[in-house]
């Protein structure tokens, strides 16, 4: 035979074969045995790449913790911005909610001019019981105008300087006030003491005098306007022996989370100094 | 002394143990008085005396009488236990509270408040010494470093 025709003979052999394995592949008579001959090819490939993801997160992990450190810590002052804001925004909402309460309360007693201060601290010595607010003198605020807030009385300013006031509570042991009972009408005095509770003196024994009753400023001595609610009577003490009765009264006022008060701007307190009869010498 | 003034109002005011209060002014009078390098702790007792006189609704500058006597305690102790600060500390801490205190309750009761002399003692003036003890050793340990701050110990070479 001669060269050509065996190499003609090769080639289309060759092609022959590379057509059959197709069909086989196609007509998927083939994937047994490709299945058989690829299985131990997959799985070298899948160790050596997991070889390969072990050593390559080796050298390059350390880099990433710190680039997560990085973002993770920025991600903490985003957080703790975050919070700083919440709790700003709930303390002005709770302010914003103490002032639209005052502001509802001046509304609904116009006859009452009023301006809004904020309490900014307390009397320094434990036996007085006085706040210190944010206007003074220069707000239009004098000596002695009564301080209220939207739940009742608080007490009245006792000094005064061009940005700032001092006021004394009437819880204070030195505070004094006429009040009357809302029911009777009957004219009592409310004393404050150290312990920050008010009583009620004065009270005449045949008064049948009951826990609940509400009591409210009489005006009378002319330092409070009246019919300004200060609180409710909690117990009553009556003793036969006794001139008088006395009661503890709750206050309307929370003082020890006063935020904001209202100071009446035109009330002006009647000073009965001058016709309290005094002894010659 | 503003800066205390401030805490005191707005801060340990508004702690009280029973109806008592740390006083946060005596405590840094006393422990800077207690110093031995310090030599104007009546000028400050002036300035914390008349300052509290000023904010507080106590009668006949009573604050002021009340700091000086009790810097007066201080550096008497001061010379008479100098070689135990700490234990100088508490007891013009404790004296002090309470000279402070009585002589408050005196001062009202002649302005014409009532106030009952059992429960000033037991509601107010005990607690505020007791509140005044828990407090007086940090208080002297700034006040110290503060001191060796302001006046450093010199050093011959």
């Amino acid at each position: 035979m001669n060269l050509p025709f065996r190499r003609y003979w090769q080639t289309t052999l060759l092609v022959l074969v590379v057509i059959g394995i197709l069909v086989l592949a196609l007509s998927g008579y083939l994937g047994p045995l490709l299945k058989l001959a690829l299985d131990p090819l997959v799985g070298a490939q899948g160790w050596l790449s997991s070889r390969y993801m072990a050593v390559y997160e080796f050298v390059t992990v350390p880099r990433d913790v710190a680039s997560l450190r990085a973002r993770n810590a920025q991600l903490e002052d985003d957080v703790s911005g975050l919070q700083t804001q919440v709790i700003q925004l709930q303390q002005q909402q709770r302010q914003a909610q103490v002032l639209y309460a005052l502001l509802n309360f001046a509304r609904a007693n116009p006859e009452n001019e009023y301006v809004a201060a904020s309490v900014i601290g307390r009397d320094p010595s434990p036996f007085l019981h006085y706040v210190l607010i944010d206007h003074g003198s220069d707000d239009g605020i004098r000596h002695g105008m009564p301080v209220v807030t939207q739940q009742g009385l608080v007490g009245r300013v006792d000094a005064v300087t061009a940005g700032a006031a001092r006021v004394q509570l009437i819880n204070d042991p030195g505070s004094q006030i006429n009040v009357k009972l809302q029911s009777s009408q009957t004219e009592v005095m409310l004393n404050g003491s150290i312990t920050g509770d008010i009583n009620l003196g004065m009270i005449p024994q045949d008064l049948n005098l009951q826990p609940g009753e509400v009591v409210l400023t009489s005006g009378l001595g002319g330092n409070y306007p009246q019919e300004v609610v200060v609180g409710q009577v909690v117990s009553v003490r009556k003793r036969e022996t006794d001139l008088f009765q006395t009661a503890s009264v709750q206050p309307a006022v929370d003082f020890n989370s006063l935020q904001a008060v209202l100071i009446i701007t035109n009330f002006t307190p009647v000073n009965v100094t001058p016709l309290i009869p005094t002894t010659s010498p | 002394m503003i800066v205390l003034l401030i805490i005191q109002s707005v801060v340990i005011s508004r702690l009280p143990l029973l109806h008592g209060t740390a006083d946060i002014v005596l405590l840094v009078l006393v422990a800077w008085a207690l110093q031995e390098k310090v030599k104007h702790a009546w000028g400050w007792a002036l300035i914390a005396g008349l300052m509290v006189s000023l904010v507080s609704a106590m009668p006949y500058f009573s604050p002021l009488i009340g700091y000086l006597l009790i810097v007066g305690i201080a550096r008497i102790l001061q010379r008479h236990v100098w070689q135990m600060p700490i234990l100088a500390m508490f007891v013009a801490t404790v004296g002090g509270t309470l000279v402070q205190n009585v002589l408050y309750y005196l001062a009202l009761q002649i302005h014409g408040t009532p106030l009952p002399l059992n429960e000033s003692l037991s509601l107010i003036i005990l607690p505020s010494a007791l509140l005044n003890l828990l407090l007086s050793l940090p208080v002297y340990a700034l006040v110290s470093d503060l001191a060796n701050w302001v006046y450093p110990v010199e050093v011959e070479i």
